[in-house]
């Protein structure tokens, strides 16, 4: 039933809001519905119970076995958390809207539904179908509200997230196909049930694996397919920048961890060292092609890119240090994106810029926004005291000491570490070069009378950066609800 | 419980009472005809859910053999009466279109005919889904073909449908002709007309084999044409763009089915010799792919909505076929049509029904007419935008569901060619499709009249977006209607 609030929640407030009712305080009162709904979740889960709770059903095709079937386990409940907390900012900074301002709200809170639902369900088929929901919102809030070259972004971010959800659609075929046609089930569970007991047919596994890989990678923006992400963020009205960078794109990773990777777990050791090669190639060449860029939305674009490369990391690893570190990092990459964006997003609406060579010493007409902006700058390289920090140590010791098999593998892995840890020189490089070029040297005398960020608009920024650092000094909190799931879900005899 | 027969003779008893009431009435308003064939045809529609299909001993003894009443046969009758209800709501709606170009001694001069010819085409293609002999395929497909004669050049006095109405009349003609010939050869070699005993006789054929094969080519000439499979593609533009909106809504969905219910029915008894299915599956395999390729493709520099929804015909022609050269043991590629069908009749009807009214109130129907239309009309722009989101196969509407059909079975029966084509050719789709959806949400509109829209239409709008989401979410309906569900075991185990 909770569950059923958080996903239907946001629906019915959009369509209220369509409908007519006042489209901004309809949206703000549905996500903090939402944000209560999802603590008193995470409270009451039980630690100790199985792994699926608020389980609800309702039957769709029942020769099938296609169900309406959503609940929650502790890393679902935490990618919950966090569409929860991004959504409530992200309508809550929302900028006055001019035009069509039902619509606007309407498309953020339709993404936040998709969202939830898609984190929420344990049906394969609707876990695809709700992710699918953010879709047309997205090309809609960046064609009608985004700025600078927003058409072309819009085009591309649509028709590649498009390709990709097919290419993921195969996959998915495949893998309900995989097993003998009376076993057939969409349920994540039972398929999980069957892969334990060996029952998915060995030999189409590291196709469908392949398939997996690509549809979630370009969902992702894994390596090669990451080109629709920078432009479409920089393009984004930054709530949409917000919920998309921080929320959605971490369907690809919680897919791969839910799907592809407790299912297929020897088709994903197959495939390890093209993951490693292509995850090296998100941190050290996007991180490098973010050093490069003249423009702060840009940076941020291509910066969401390269932590991505992280979590694939955690996930390449295939052991419980690595696993967790990458589910944490979702976490916390989601909220100090969500908290960079809507601060450039502010930045944007005062200055009608971004870049860098036109800004600078900002923090002074500004200094809440300057603070936030560097505390998230901060998170985002992976200081100690954040939660980036916690979860990208976990990633790196799980990476370090993986050994799959030895030889070749470890070398790999190792490489592959140490080519990660640079990347972190890379952020900073980024981050703070940034940073300098905003908030520190001279203010432009045109810049002097900025006004600094409304009393009433410093909370949910601050909300995102509190929760940052809560999670940083005390990881246990999440970890403990994680750490259990995570094994359940991944950890079978045959890893 | 009523005979399945009487349903086509109540249509067809409605259609000439319509037809006699129009030559002996002497009012001016031809409306209420309409609006008695809709209630007419509203009656048979519930009928149809109290007849009586027992396939069994209607099939061979009644009717010469001519007709059979199975579950597939009833639902392509129920879809052929619903596709004609919400034409003659089109109907009305477009009348002043039509009025434009008929000068007759009266106002609404020859309107009449316009609302009583779609019911006697209803009675053609309710036969043609009953039709096991191919002397009733082709009497049926007639009576449909001529009935099409007349309605695609109703507007006399516009060249256009004039030139639209003298394309489709060669070149339909011109495939009859195949077709016919093609019977005769079928005729020549088995001695039989009838599917059924064709069938049985197939199995014992020694000699003429290369004459079969000649004679069955034949017939996939006529029904190529039929469904608008390129490469018998070339009527569809422009007949399509020429002919009245109405009557181009019945074509591309009531002509196509009728197409795709005789081909299952062909294939059916041809795909059950094992020396045929090689070569019958690359045939349609190759259509399909052309189908695919030139839809697709050909759709996206288009300007005028009517002659995308032509290409698009043809592109959703193609992921039909790529169903039917999956037909074979199972019958999944059957639902996977039929349901295809189901849901393209809803999005189809949905587009053409908005582009009536959206052409009315803006002198055209090319997609720029279509600007800034979510600030005329937001109830019409997002009727729109459900219909363009289901055709270009988004998650939880009913086109999607129909594409998730169409690629799981081409996944089981290893028809990756298909399946790459089609995968590519759908992110083609989301960029056509979504050039509408471009137009209405992030243009600005030059005339910013609001649109007006009688109730009914209104309504129509509001059911037909209802059941694409309806059906896209909860799909059991349409499928229960086609096969009902075995008594315990699920279907997809007894395979």
């Amino acid at each position: 039933m909770l569950i059923n609030i958080l996903i239907f929640c946001p629906i019915v407030a959009a369509i209220a809001g369509l409908l007519g009712a006042p489209a901004r305080r309809t949206a703000l009162l549905a996500s903090l519905i939402n944000l209560a709904v999802a603590l008193v979740a995470v409270c009451s889960y039980d630690k100790g119970g199985p792994a699926f709770q608020f389980v609800y059903e309702h039957g769709i095709l029942p020769e099938w076995r296609l169900s309406y079937l959503v609940g929650a386990d502790g890393l679902s409940l935490l990618m919950i958390l966090l569409t929860a907390i991004v959504t409530f900012s992200a309508v809550w900074v929302s900028p006055p809207v001019e035009r069509l301002e039902k619509q606007f709200y309407a498309c953020l809170l339709f993404i936040s539904a998709g969202a939830m639902g898609a984190f929420a369900s344990i049906d394969l088929f609707f876990f695809y179908a709700f992710h699918e929901l953010a879709l047309i919102p997205t090309f809609l809030l960046i064609g009608i509200w985004g700025s600078g070259d927003r058409h072309a972004a819009a085009w591309k971010i649509t028709i590649y997230l498009a390709l990709g959800s097919f290419v993921l659609l195969l996959g998915l075929i495949g893998l309900y196909q995989g097993v003998p046609a009376a076993l057939r089930t969409f349920d994540i569970r039972g398929l999980q049930e069957l892969a334990a007991s060996g029952k998915i047919h060995p030999a189409s596994a590291n196709t469908i694996y392949l398939l997996l890989l690509v549809g979630f990678g370009i969902l992702i923006s894994l390596f090669p397919f990451h080109t629709w992400a920078p432009r479409a963020y920089a393009a984004a009205p930054a709530p949409a920048a917000m919920l998309h960078a921080g929320v959605l794109k971490k369907f690809g990773l919680y897919g791969l961890l839910r799907v592809a990777l407790p299912l297929l777990p020897n088709a994903a050791r197959h495939w390890t060292h093209l993951l490693l090669i292509l995850l090296i190639g998100n941190i050290i060449y996007t991180g490098l092609v973010a050093i490069s860029q003249k423009r702060l939305d840009m940076m941020l674009g291509y910066s969401s890119v390269m932590h991505m490369g992280y979590i694939f990391l955690g996930i390449a690893t295939l052991n419980t240090l690595g696993l967790n570190g990458a589910a944490f990092l979702m976490f916390a990459h989601g909220l100090s994106i969500a908290a960079l964006f809507a601060v450039a997003g502010q930045l944007r609406k005062r200055t009608e810029t971004l870049a860098f060579e036109d800004l600078g010493g900002l923090a002074k007409p500004m200094p809440f926004l300057g603070f936030v902006f560097g505390l998230a700058a901060f998170a985002s390289i992976g200081l100690p005291g954040f939660a980036n920090f916690a979860s990208e140590i976990l990633v790196f010791f799980g990476a370090f000491k993986s050994h799959l098999g030895g030889g070749w593998h470890f070398f790999g892995f190792r490489l592959a570490t140490v080519l990660a840890l640079w990347g972190v020189v890379l952020s900073a490089v980024y981050m703070l070069r940034a940073y300098r070029a905003v908030f520190m040297g001279e203010v432009p005398s045109r810049w002097n009378n900025l006004p600094d960020l409304k009393f009433s608009l410093r909370w949910p920024i601050s909300l995102l950066i509190a929760t940052l650092l809560f999670a940083g000094f005390f990881p246990r909190v999440f970890l403990a609800f994680l750490a259990p799931s995570v094994k359940a879900a991944t950890f079978r005899e045959t890893l | 419980m009523i005979p399945a027969i009487y349903l086509e003779a109540f249509v067809l008893t409605l259609g000439i009472l319509l037809l006699l009431v129009e030559a002996f009435s002497g009012k001016e308003d031809k409306t209420p005809l309409a609006w008695m064939g809709i209630a007419g045809l509203g009656v048979v529609f519930i009928l149809t859910f109290f007849t009586a299909n027992d396939p069994t001993s209607q099939a061979e003894a009644a009717y010469w053999g001519f007709y059979q009443a199975d579950f597939k046969a009833l639902f392509f009758k129920r879809f052929a009466l619903l596709t004609t209800i919400v034409v003659l709501i089109m109907a009305i709606e477009y009348k002043g279109v039509v009025q434009k170009y008929i000068f007759g001694s009266k106002p609404q001069a020859g309107l009449g005919e316009f609302y009583a010819l779609p019911i006697l085409t209803c009675a053609g293609l309710m036969w043609m889904a009953s039709a096991v002999d191919f002397i009733m395929i082709f009497v049926s497909l007639e009576l449909v073909t001529i009935s099409f004669y007349i309605l695609v050049a109703y507007m006399r006095r516009n060249t256009r449908s004039l030139e639209a109405g003298v394309k489709y009349l060669i070149l339909s003609a011109l495939s009859t002709g195949f077709f016919v010939y093609g019977i005769t050869w079928v005729f020549g070699v088995t001695g039989h007309t009838n599917l059924g005993q064709i069938a049985a006789a197939l199995p014992h054929l020694r000699a003429a084999r290369g004459a079969l094969m000649f004679g069955f080519m034949l017939v996939l000439v006529g029904l190529g044409f039929k469904i608008a499979a390129a490469p018998f593609q070339l009527w569809v533009p422009d007949v399509y763009q020429g002919a009245p909106t109405p009557v181009t809504a019945f074509l591309s969905v009531g002509s196509k089915a009728a197409g795709f219910i005789v081909l299952m029915r062909v294939l059916e008894v041809f795909l059950s010799v094992p020396w045929m299915v090689r070569k019958v599956t690359t045939v349609i395999v190759a259509l399909a792919a052309l189908s695919l390729l030139y839809g697709n493709l050909a759709a996206m520099p288009q300007l005028n909505l009517k002659r995308l929804m032509a290409y698009s015909s043809i592109a959703h022609a193609g992921y039909l076929l790529i169903a039917v050269a999956c037909i074979g043991e199972g019958g999944g590629a059957e639902l996977a049509i039929s349901f295809y069908l189901a849901g393209y009749l809803l999005m189809t009807l949905l587009t053409f029904l908005v582009m009536i009214v959206v052409a009315n109130h803006s002198e055209g129907d090319d997609i720029h007419h279509f600007n800034g239309l979510s600030k005329r009309s937001p109830y019409l722009a997002f009727g729109m935008l459900v219909a363009m989101a289901s055709l270009a196969g988004i998650p939880l509407t009913v086109g999607f569901f129909g594409k998730f059909l169409v690629f799981y079975v081409a996944y089981e029966r290893g028809q990756f060619l298909l399946i790459g084509l089609g995968v590519i050719t759908v992110a083609a789709g989301f960029y056509y499709y979504l050039k509408v959806v471009q137009a209405m949400y992030w243009r600005e509109a030059s005339d910013k009249t609001p649109i007006r829209m009688a109730p009914l239409t209104k309504g129509t709008i509001a059911a037909l977006a209802f059941c694409i989401f309806l059906f896209g979410v909860y799909p059991a309906p349409i499928m229960r209607a086609l096969e009902p569900p075995p008594p315990d075991t699920p279907r997809m185990a007894a395979r």
